[in-house]
């Protein structure tokens, strides 16, 4: 898989309530979560976006709540992928359950700015960043998440597994 | 080498043999839930599998309780696609507003949590329940929706950091303030994908209450379960509740731990964490002039029946600042109850502070005490983030409960000591 987008950058600790606040959670509704997206972040964030943007993270990414309702906002939203120093643990798994693409690089945390164009190989595990002509390595992904994200998420995945025992 | 209880737990649900630190795997559930907020999406993700029927009917319960009683239509609307699937999946348990509480706070109370189970639940406090000797595990919907259908989940086997506790507690000091100060000290990822174990003569002699809230906020160090061993404390409180049998598992004493951190308790004031992070705790000596508009007292965290206790403790005779709401919410129906028996209700309305019905309500900004902008609150929950009960221009401290509620009767954040 081959991304290419402009960056949205973000500090440490994004928590789940600013990804998508609490008070927009009595709907499941896809679109309207996503028209929220980030907004006790920054209010203009869902308007100045772009189809394919990619945010770009420190720390522990995603922390807080369980609420899926974060990754699906972010992926709704047009975020093509996130790439942080690290991700809290249930935003981790709910990402790579529904499909939105993550990828753990410090490197590119720390030599990447707001607005560069990066380019993401995720087969061959490298970020090149075109603004500044850097690359930087992708901490590879375990085989058995592989082929959770090549079957296209857990439903998908628990699909075919649900034929296999047939 | 010897095994942790998490690990214990893990190699005792999956077939895999000798499984080490690191390894993916998929294990058995023995007990599943969702909310409100993520029983919706749990459950479009099971029809979207395709099974007819959920792995086990005894095994999986939905509890409305964020948004409970329906604050508005579309809660409402969510309410009632976990009602309408109970019942077309003809489940076991289910608990109605009136008949329930707060997840965390009703399971363990009910006798669903038992020791040396596996427990996976669609919400980030699931941990709660590993004060009973459980792995307890908070996940997504997609994750929930998977064990719906199939029983079981794929797991990373964890480290586990092992935390000793010793000395004599300080007055007013419980386990709110024991795991404020320990992720004060490891910060909000110090312990991502791992579990904390809490142990030592401190945590021996904590009450139930107190364990649960501990583990209740393992998540706020990124943690994937906290966990004690069940001990005689534990098995008293399941006596009357147990549903089934159950074997408890201890850590083994040559078990390999990430990291052994070792507190003296004589060393812990009560604890305020500042906006916007959990980890942000001082001592109740350090915190300053902190004026605030509202204390809330309950949630999964700090809503039990010792929690209201030691707030009619302090409230007892006193009076609520006239310019601060008060809000306490008993974590369960049965707590409510227990709390009306043993008088504390009426302690609370004299004082001046509204009761209300368990639900998440404020601690999320959902409803029953949302916060204006500018406003501040003290609050016995379990986050802090930016705008998380209510305008993403208010704040919230966290405290336990005696602190929350000696700060309503002051108007400002206090040490109980000023009041009693």
């Amino acid at each position: 898989m081959i991304i290419k987008g402009s960056i949205w950058k973000f500090g440490d600790n994004i928590d789940t309530d600013v990804i998508i606040p609490a008070r927009y959670l009595n709907t499941s509704d896809a679109e309207e979560l996503a028209s929220h997206c980030m907004e006790d972040y920054d209010r203009e964030f869902i308007k100045k976006m772009k189809q394919g943007d990619i945010i770009v993270a420190g720390e522990n990414f995603g922390c807080g709540s369980s609420r899926e309702h974060a990754p699906l906002a972010i992926k709704t939203a047009g975020i093509s992928c996130v790439i942080a120093k690290s991700f809290a643990r249930i935003f981790y798994r709910n990402a790579i359950n529904i499909g939105l693409p993550i990828f753990e690089s410090a490197e590119t945390f720390e030599q990447s700015k707001q607005g560069d164009i990066l380019e993401v190989d995720s087969e061959v595990g490298v970020i090149k960043n075109f603004s500044n002509n850097k690359e930087f390595q992708i901490n590879p992904l375990p085989d058995f998440i592989r082929s959770i994200i090549s079957a296209g998420g857990l439903v998908e995945y628990t699909k075919k597994e649900v034929r296999r025992r047939k | 080498m010897g095994k942790t209880i998490a690990e214990k737990i893990i190699q005792n649900h999956c077939n895999k043999k000798n499984i080490k630190k690191g390894d993916l795997v998929k294990a058995k559930v023995d007990f599943a839930f969702a909310n409100d907020i993520t029983g919706p999406l749990a459950i479009e993700v099971f029809n979207k599998i395709g099974v007819k029927e959920v792995f086990n009917r005894d095994k999986i319960t939905f509890i409305p309780d964020h948004f409970t009683p329906n604050k508005d239509i579309k809660s409402a609307e969510q309410a009632k696609i976990i009602k309408e699937f109970s019942e077309n999946q003809m489940l076991t348990n289910y608990f109605e507003v009136g008949q329930g509480g707060i997840e965390h706070a009703l399971l363990p109370e009910k006798g669903f949590i038992l020791p040396g189970q596996l427990i996976v639940g669609a919400d980030s406090h699931t941990p709660t329940s590993g004060a009973l000797g459980a792995l307890a595990i908070g996940v997504g919907s997609t994750d929930l929706g998977v064990v719906l259908a199939m029983g079981e989940i794929w797991l990373k086997v964890p480290e586990t950091i092992k935390f000793i506790y010793n000395g004599k507690l300080n007055k007013w000091v419980g386990g709110k303030d024991l795991i404020l100060y320990t992720i004060s000290k490891i910060g909000v990822n110090g312990a991502n994908y791992k579990v904390m174990e809490f142990s030592g003569d401190v945590i021996s002699q904590l009450s139930i209450d107190n364990r649960f809230t501990i583990c209740n906020m393992a998540i706020e160090a990124g943690a994937k379960s906290g966990v004690i061993e069940a001990d005689n404390v534990a098995l008293d409180y399941l006596k009357e509740r147990a549903r089934d049998l159950f074997q408890k598992i201890n850590s083994d004493s040559d078990a390999e731990y990430e990291q052994t951190i070792e507190y003296d308790v004589a060393n812990i004031e009560p604890q305020v964490a500042f906006p916007h992070l959990p980890d942000k705790g001082r001592p109740i000596s350090e915190v300053g002039e902190v004026r605030i508009d509202q204390s809330v007292i309950g949630s999964c965290t700090n809503g039990r029946i010792e929690d209201l206790r030691i707030a009619a403790q302090i409230l007892k005779n006193n009076k609520v600042d006239s310019k601060i709401r008060l809000i306490i919410l008993p974590a369960t129906q049965q707590i409510y109850l227990d709390a009306m028996e043993e008088g504390l209700l009426k302690v609370f309305i004299e004082a001046g502070a509204v009761i209300s019905p368990p639900t998440c309500g404020p601690c999320l900004g959902g409803h029953m005490g949302v916060l204006a902008k500018g406003e501040k609150a003290i609050s016995t929950t379990n986050r802090n983030f930016v705008g998380r009960m209510g305008h993403p221009e208010s704040e919230v401290y966290l405290s336990n409960p005696a602190v929350a509620a000696a700060s309503a009767i002051t108007g400002k954040i206090s040490s109980p000591e000023e009041v009693v």
